[in-house]
């Protein structure tokens, strides 16, 4: 679930058919992707041996390192919207973009990190959606388990769509067999080595990523005259824009929302993107939460997102980068040249793609877009395995068939590997026919997810709210969304999926601002439901009950015995430093 | 206990850096004039990925893994 982030998705534009065969593989391309694909399969076959129980298949038996996981942590979360999305953002509004990375990802990972993860990894759930079954009750689970099942299996069809229209209209592939090909290979090496098999590929990618694009990233800085060359460029294509400054500046542009590229000021950007935006994704969605969990203790569960936090801080360099060089080529008319869009404009989706055709000679064309692929499988299997503990867990186990047996479990987490992935295609399809279901999926993000955040913030640190208190809260939550949605409309939209469907009375300057306005009235709304109602009804669990699941009712972590570096509230301070000197260097 | 991710990652590196190495040196200049501002990618960045192969496979062999 990586939609978060407002990017544009090939889903939404790349929908006209176009199929412009942009890259020319020679051999040697071919033999890097076949023996990439080698061994992702040769991965899942070798772990097959090492699976026995239902721990192994769903939580890597709890026994993977920190570096392991924290590497599994920000692959998973690396998917098509990072490379592809990211660098169609840098194109679009610069180096602001970095605010998804700087201030609407780092802070939240170094709060589920110190904070969260005690109960998280402490109360022994398989899950997100069974830590609120512990901690709240039945329906809260159900709720939660509902929702985040719908959107996994959404999202990892959504990614698969894009990868196959990606390679359609870059190598001609046919859109079946990219469909096909690309759930086949995600199927057999979740199916034979489950959740460690999925965590060990996407440690893969992230190396294959991060390796594979940064040479495309120097000599793409090479030829446009350095950083200062880049800068020079950039701010020429800002004051050409009527926005000077805006793709060259974090922050500076940030007081109005005429003066930058995305529409927002500064307020609702931090609360809607860096605090409720932010918070609802890193600190509890499973995806991402589930790769702490197959720590192997609760020091190595903490570390898991803070480590992560520091190659997160720098991907910007590789992700974003990409599209402002773009730009700047374009700008300078350095003979970079990007296909066109259906409206005429610039197709920033393509600026990867193009950027390995002009850079990138056969040989390390295959490794650019094996890096891809890899991107979007990653994505892919991310969503799968979370959804099939998920399903398995929180649904089965729950109100199908109570007692089964552990192999049963593992044979119900393999079917549903495959039933999951059949839903992904179903929803593949689906998004090639309707080109807004990526806005549905915003919208569904905005008005389940956003809300969360606030059921769990009380949960995890006021003991008082109740069972009824989170489930009304949320729904409470969802409404306040809906509301506020149904009376705000972005400049130049038709009422409809966009809003305004109970009269536009407010208008945004761009949909990225209204979201983020829905999200902060999801929360607050959420949270001041779930503070009245819980004070309304009466506890549903005693104190006793509640041990290890609150931070008053639970036993401090001491780190005394912890080398000084490996403790969390020291890595958390590191990484928010490093994100804020950031934020003051490019100001 | 698992398999050392370490060994796949670095086994999956070397290989395609000895790879891109070959096709470095049997390839023409020509490919690397058209597109990588003239520098052989291939030869250098091929002995970037095998060098980073070799460490993890190093490291596999030195540390335990998991402990």
């Amino acid at each position: 679930m990586q939609s978060l982030h407002h990017v544009p998705l090939l889903a939404t534009t790349g929908g006209s058919g176009m199929h412009d065969v942009i890259l020319q593989l020679a051999g040697v391309d071919y033999l890097i992707l076949g023996v990439y694909f080698a061994f992702v399969i040769a991965i899942g076959w070798i772990l097959r041996k090492h699976l026995k129980t239902s721990a192994d298949f769903f939580e890597s038996g709890r026994s993977l390192p920190a570096w392991v996981c924290a590497l599994g942590f920000i692959g998973a979360n690396l998917g098509a919207q990072e490379v592809i999305g990211m660098a169609a953002s840098g194109a679009k509004y610069g180096i602001a973009t970095c605010h998804f990375y700087w201030l609407c990802a780092i802070p939240a990972m170094v709060f589920v990190g110190v904070f969260m993860m005690p109960f998280y990894y402490g109360s022994k759930a398989h899950s997100v959606p069974e830590y609120l079954k512990f901690r709240y009750d039945e329906k809260t689970r159900a709720f939660n388990a509902l929702s985040f099942a719908v959107m996994t299996v959404f999202s990892s069809g959504i990614s698969m769509h894009a990868l196959a229209l990606l390679l359609h209209s870059i190598l001609g592939v046919d859109y079946g067999l990219c469909i096909a090909g690309s759930s086949l290979i995600v199927l057999i090496y979740i199916y034979t080595g489950g959740l460690t098999s999925a965590i060990y590929n996407e440690v893969l990618q992230f190396f294959l990523i991060v390796l594979g694009l940064l040479p495309l990233v120097l000599l793409g800085l090479k030829d446009i005259g350095g950083w200062n060359g880049l800068m020079a460029q950039l701010q020429g294509y800002s004051t050409a824009q009527g926005m000077p400054g805006a793709w060259s500046h974090l922050w500076a542009n940030m007081g109005d929302t005429k003066a930058n590229p995305m529409g927002i000021e500064w307020f609702g950007l931090v609360m809607g993107g860096g605090f409720v935006g932010s918070f609802g994704y890193w600190c509890t969605d499973f995806l991402v939460i589930q790769r702490a969990m197959a720590a192997k203790d609760m020091g190595a569960a903490r570390r898991t997102p803070l480590l992560a936090a520091f190659p997160k801080m720098l991907f910007p360099a590789l992700v974003i980068l990409p599209g402002m060089l773009a730009v700047a080529l374009l700008q300078k008319g350095a003979g970079f040249n990007l296909p066109p869009a259906a409206d005429g404009t610039p197709n920033y989706n393509m600026v990867v793609p193009a950027m390995l055709a002009q850079y990138f000679p056969n040989g390390m064309l295959g490794i650019g877009l094996t890096a891809l692929m890899a991107s979007f499988m990653s994505g892919m299997a991310g969503n799968v395995t979370a959804f099939n503990t998920v399903f398995t867990y929180d649904l089965y186990q729950s109100y199908l068939h109570k007692g089964a047996s552990d192999a049963h479990l593992v044979r119900v987490g393999r079917i549903t590997t495959v039933v999951g992935l059949l839903i992904s295609v179903a929803c593949a399809y689906t998004a090639r026919q309707y080109n807004n279901i990526m806005d549905m999926l915003q919208l569904v993000f905005a008005f389940v997810n956003a809300p969360l955040f606030g059921v769990f913030l009380l949960g995890m640190f006021w003991r008082r709210a109740t069972g009824h208190g989170a489930f009304f809260g949320l729904l409470l939550g969802t409404l306040s969304a809906a509301v506020f949605h149904g009376l705000t409309l972005p400049a130049g939209e038709a009422v409809g999926i966009k809003g305004g469907w109970l009269g536009a009375r407010w208008f945004f300057a761009s949909s990225m601002a209204q979201n983020f306005w829905v999200y902060i009235f999801a929360f607050f709304g959420c949270f001041v439901g779930t503070i009245v109602i819980s004070l309304a009804t009466t506890p549903n669990k005693t104190d006793a009950q509640l041990r290890g699941l609150v931070y008053s009712l639970t036993e401090k972590i001491r780190d005394a015995g912890t080398k000084w570096y490996a403790r969390p509230a020291i890595l958390g301070l590191v990484v928010l430093a490093g994100a804020l000197a950031l934020n003051i260097i490019f100001w | 206990m698992h398999l050392d991710v370490r060994i796949p990652l670095g086994l999956l590196f070397l290989l395609l850096g000895l790879i891109l190495i070959v096709y470095g040196f049997i390839s023409g200049p020509a490919i690397y004039v058209q597109h990588s501002l003239g520098q052989n990618v291939n030869l250098l960045w091929g002995a970037v990925f095998a060098l980073f192969g070799a460490a993890m496979l190093a490291f596999t062999r030195r540390g335990k893994f998991g402990a």
